[in-house]
């Protein structure tokens, strides 16, 4: 009995938190203008954003998004990953120092880090466009990235760089054969997120984008919403996004248990 | 040549990009923050405190705004947690496969996530309030409440629960008296994930309500992008003095 409760009540929440999701999936297949007008069963909306006839403006901020990610994620990865070593050498007062500065872009709401940030752009003068944003992206997702370098570094061998370097390796060799290889699954999972971070973002972004004419896909779905109704190409983006996502999911978490179920 | 191997050598010293970094885009923009709060062409000032303080409608903004944080926070902790309880259970459920269901809506853009609640409520008809504008935030943030909840419950010694059992303890007060307050931290830290979060939102106001409910985001950023950086840097500092007190408070209460 009490089962059976368990069980209603957890899936009546998932079908109310997936319920948006759902609907916005069924009507990616009509090529009604509006949410929720059925025009019947059609894939024109698939094939007007593949043609990349939802207009330029749509192509040109998913580049954008993707370009941003990639590169913002590139330079916070290595700035933390070296960081992570860099903070762990240090003495105990220095570390707890930058552990909290490194805590803060964390704990700061996303407002405030673009509000902050853009500040500091209007102080010096500079105009805003892709390097302010790819600036900006770097400050907020390199501290992630130091937090998921560092517990790998925590579980490593400490002597092993300096035996490498006691046979004779430059620090760099030590740094690519030795500590590289040991911190690797931190790096990685450290890129990917800052990835998620970098593409999810919408706050910091719209702040510093300045007026240009740089749009993200978040700024682009802002300012299409507040002109009043979504662009109906969105539709069907969203259903390739959350697919891509459940798929990748499933697989990470079927491998993840198949290498649990060999230790 | 040497001495500057040596100097970069020493690993220490492999940080300093990234100090440069934090200092330049974290450390000192927070200071900007303060320094245009208080300064302005004509020098020191307190005028835009005054400005805030003074003026009802953005003080009514503020405080509806901190209400409206805590109705999303408390409606999360009221859902979440019977979510959470079922979830850890083993005999109830199957826990990974829920905890990756309720995480993946997480993984899409929140203003997609909101825009798609718009949906669903225009589909059914619903008026678009501040019903509609608390069961978006709900929708948006209740994973973050579930999630360290389920981590505490999962990770809770379950032989005290056994020990309440053959105390003669019955099942709700074994959920009162020992359940509950051990998953305390959990419940402190998914406030702080919902809270601090649902405070300073603003596009989520505006799409959920066609822009009918301000919220205290919304004025920073309406003040920011018509150029009053002054009173918007005014605006966010209080904003900020109110995360700062609410993660100080809940972390007083996790070192319990």
């Amino acid at each position: 009995m009490k089962k059976i409760f368990a069980n209603i009540y957890l899936w009546a929440l998932l079908l109310i938190l997936y319920a948006p999701v759902l609907i916005i999936f069924v009507f990616s297949f009509t090529e009604g203008k509006v949410l929720g007008n059925w025009t019947g069963f059609s894939f024109g909306l698939y094939s007007n954003f593949f043609k990349g006839e939802a207009g330029p403006l749509l192509t040109s901020a998913i580049v954008n998004t993707v370009v941003i990610a990639l590169v913002s994620a590139a330079i916070s990865t290595v700035l933390g990953s070296l960081a992570a070593i860099g903070i762990y050498n240090m003495r105990s007062s220095t570390r707890r120092a930058i552990n909290f500065v490194n805590s803060v872009p964390i704990i700061n709401p996303d407002i405030i880090t673009g509000i902050s940030i853009f500040l500091l752009y209007v102080f010096c003068g500079i105009s805003r466009g892709m390097g302010t944003i790819i600036c900006a992206h770097v400050a907020f997702c390199t501290p992630y990235v130091v937090l998921s370098v560092m517990p790998r570094l925590m579980k490593m061998n400490p002597n092993l760089y300096e035996a490498a370097i006691d046979l004779g390796a430059t620090p760099f060799v030590a740094l690519r054969k030795v500590l590289f290889p040991e911190l690797k699954p931190g790096i990685l999972s450290g890129f990917i997120l800052a990835v998620t971070l970098s593409i999810d973002d919408f706050a910091v972004t719209l702040f510093n984008k300045g007026s240009g004419g740089i749009e993200t896909l978040s700024t682009f779905i802002y300012a299409d919403a507040r002109r009043g109704g979504l662009t109906p190409e969105l539709r069907p983006l969203f259903s390739i996004i959350f697919l891509t996502i459940l798929v990748l999911l499933v697989i990470f978490n079927v491998r993840n248990a198949k290498q649990n179920d060999k230790k | 040549m040497n001495r500057i191997m040596e100097f970069f050598g020493r690993r220490k010293v492999w940080a300093f990009p990234y100090v440069a970094v934090m200092a330049v885009f974290v450390v000192i923009p927070l200071l900007l923050l303060g320094w245009y709060s208080f300064v302005d062409e004509e020098g020191f000032t307190l005028k835009y405190f005054e400005k805030f303080f003074g003026s009802t409608d953005s003080l009514n903004t503020f405080i509806y705004s901190i209400g409206i944080a805590m109705i999303t926070t408390v409606v999360c902790i009221l859902v979440g947690y019977p979510a959470a309880y079922f979830m850890a259970d083993k005999q109830f459920s199957t826990p990974k496969v829920m905890a990756l269901l309720f995480i993946l809506p997480m993984w899409i853009n929140l203003l997609l996530r909101t825009l798609a609640t718009v949906a669903l409520f225009d589909f059914l008809h619903l008026p678009l309030d501040e019903g509609a504008l608390v069961f978006g935030m709900v929708y948006d943030f209740l994973p973050f409440m579930i999630y360290p909840i389920y981590n505490t419950l999962q990770k809770m010694d379950h032989s005290l629960v056994e020990a309440a059992k053959d105390l003669g303890a019955k099942p709700f007060r074994v959920f009162w008296d020992v359940v509950l307050p051990l998953s305390m931290p959990g419940v402190y830290s998914g406030i702080l994930m919902v809270f601090m979060p649902t405070i300073s939102t603003f596009a989520i106001s505006e799409l959920l309500t066609m822009n009918n409910v301000k919220l205290f985001g919304s004025i920073i950023q309406e003040n920011i992008n018509v150029g009053l950086i002054n009173y918007g840097s005014a605006l966010s500092l209080i904003l900020l003095i109110i995360i700062g007190l609410t993660s100080f408070l809940g972390g007083e209460d996790d070192s319990k």
